[in-house]
């Protein structure tokens, strides 16, 4: 595992330096500005637009490093074969991807915590003070990065056996399938024949269900989030990302090299 | 006696192409080599003759299609042998937001040597391949020549056993290659097994014990680079000058390079040559044997190679 901490460490150095974090700045100046507006626009309900563009804006902003720095993760090296030298050490191709995957969700959860201190501050600034119920806000924030951890692992699977276009595609298509797989597994299945009925109860299994990481309206209303269902997210996104950074490594493990 | 640093046998691999891969490319056919231990190798090809495919296999960056190969006798697909590895890419490329100190000590990492140790082998190697004043400098500010040298920090860093090079004079400058030479010279004094590609058949003939030639992915001959080739004279060369016009027969086989002219005759004939152009007034310089070269060997082979291929095209087989 120390090999994978070296790779990951230096994954997260690569983020710094690539200027990844600049994100932050866009979101301080919309929070600045969402904090200037609010009050101007809104009353009685600053909570509930500041948490919900703060919260919108984090999972944004977090998505679109998840999805273009997790294709690029594998396939930028393999391009520019800054692989051949690392892969030449006593390094296995498991703890390379491994490493790589941690390393980009750390950046991710410094970028995160970042973010929600931001917001937090926001929230002071118009409230004036913070509640307990404004722990939620906390756990959303939590969800939505368990939410990117996911999509890194999709994102680095497919950038393992495809270009890297096709990989971004594939991830933005899963990811937004998976916020509907709710209503995959709401379907009437009495008028479905079995097998039909079977395929789509198997299908609202096997795809991500991005749909239960979603606790904005709770968190912007200052709701309390049921402690059974972070553990559940936890344990879900743990079991996910293993089985799709085990098919990655797979891939990878086989993969000829340019 | 040690046995072979490298033993390769019947490497083969065959690349798909085409509509769904239906046809095969064959870069490299059934290879059978070994690599003594504390030898330097040569391994010489013109481009694409498989040099860079085998090294990969070795280093398995790319997988064989039939075939197996041993480093210091453990299988390649053994990751922890690679500790005994030092490998550099051809025309490598480093991650660009690195200096050239971090770079090498991200990879001194992998060796699971101490901090202190880390970093007196980052300054020793930066001294020997010349970075030493450059080494804060981001590598995406490098030259292709000082990422040559980065490579070739990282590949012997860690003071490995076998040394794998995929053309490490390449990029650089006549001082670099120099320096280059002059670290292959001093790991075989070392004791190590250095195992490198060129096309630059000097390079070979100067530093090798041995030398493979792979032409058209087919391994043709390996050997001392003065056996591979005749050795047997072919002739005599004369060089002489000459001030003035003069009639004398042999002066039209001659080359002429202002007053200095340049023959070459049959050795039976040398003596007679000499009188002649003696006769002619003409001042002998030197009279030296004429050797076959490696170059000469390369080149046949090449030139084979192209004639069996535009056959086997106008055969269509």
């Amino acid at each position: 595992m120390r090999r994978v901490g070296v790779v990951a460490l230096n994954t997260f150095r690569e983020a710094v330096r690539d200027r990844v974090l600049y994100n932050l700045v866009f979101f301080a100046l919309l929070m600045v500005v969402a904090a200037v507006a609010v009050g101007q626009i809104s009353i009685g309900i600053e909570q509930t637009v500041i948490v919900s563009l703060g919260l919108s804006a984090i999972s944004v902003i977090g998505l679109l490093i998840s999805v273009f720095i997790g294709v690029a993760l594998v396939s930028k090296e393999m391009d520019k074969r800054t692989l051949y030298a690392l892969l030449a050490k006593p390094v296995r191709r498991w703890e390379f991807l491994l490493g790589k995957f941690a390393g980009l969700v750390l950046a991710l959860a410094v970028n995160t915590a970042a973010m929600a201190l931001g917001l937090l501050l926001v929230m002071l600034y118009v409230k004036h003070s913070l509640e307990r119920g404004d722990v939620a806000v906390l756990v959303a924030v939590y969800f939505i990065l368990l939410k990117l951890a996911l999509v890194v692992a999709l994102a680095l699977l497919f950038s393992c056996f495809t270009t890297p276009l096709l990989a971004i595609l594939f991830t933005v298509g899963l990811y937004i399938v998976g916020l509907y797989v709710q209503e995959l597994r709401n379907l009437p299945v009495e008028v479905m024949s079995p097998a039909m009925a079977a395929f789509t109860r198997w299908l609202s299994y096997l795809l991500p269900n991005f749909e239960n990481f979603n606790v904005m309206a709770m968190a912007a209303h200052g709701r309390a989030v049921p402690g059974v269902l972070i553990l559940q997210n936890t344990l879900y996104t743990v079991i996910y990302c293993t089985i799709v950074l085990t098919a990655a490594a797979a891939v990878f493990s086989r993969r000829n090299l340019k | 006696m040690p046995g072979p640093a490298i033993e390769i046998e019947n490497l083969t691999k065959e690349y798909p192409f085409g509509f769904l891969h239906l046809k095969k490319k064959t870069s490299l056919e059934g290879l059978n080599m070994q690599v003594e231990t504390g030898e330097v190798f040569g391994f010489i090809g013109p481009n694409g003759a498989g040099k860079s495919t085998t090294i990969k296999l070795l280093m398995r960056l790319i997988f064989p299609t039939a075939g197996s190969a041993r480093i210091l006798g453990k299988p390649i697909s053994d990751v922890e042998m690679h500790r005994e590895i030092g490998y550099l890419p051809e025309q490598p490329y480093f991650y660009d937001y690195l200096t050239a100190a971090e770079v090498l000590d991200y990879f001194a990492r992998f060796h699971d040597l101490t901090a202190a140790d880390r970093k007196d082998r980052v300054q020793r190697m930066l001294k020997k391949v010349g970075l030493e004043t450059a080494r804060k400098i981001q590598l995406r500010k490098y030259s292709k020549g000082m990422l040559q040298r980065v490579g070739l920090a990282q590949a012997i860093l860690h003071d490995p056993k076998v040394v794998i090079l995929d053309e490490p004079m390449s990029g650089l400058d006549p001082v670099g290659r120099r320096e280059v030479r002059d670290i292959i010279l001093e790991l075989k004094k070392a004791g190590k097994t250095v195992m490198f590609s060129t096309h630059i058949l000097s390079d070979a003939e100067m530093l090798c014990d041995r030398v493979g030639v792979i032409v058209g992915g087919k391994l043709r001959g390996v050997g001392a680079p003065g056996t591979l080739v005749d050795m047997k004279t072919q002739g005599m060369e004369i060089l002489f000058e000459l001030r003035g016009a003069s009639n004398a027969p042999l002066l039209s086989k001659a080359t002429r390079t202002g007053d200095c002219y340049r023959l070459q005759v049959a050795e039976e004939e040398l003596y007679a040559a000499i009188e002649q152009l003696r006769g002619a007034g003409a001042r002998i310089l030197s009279v030296s044997q004429v050797k076959g070269t490696l170059e000469e060997f390369f080149m046949n082979l090449v030139e084979a190679d192209r004639t069996q291929a535009a056959a086997v095209e106008v055969s269509g087989k």
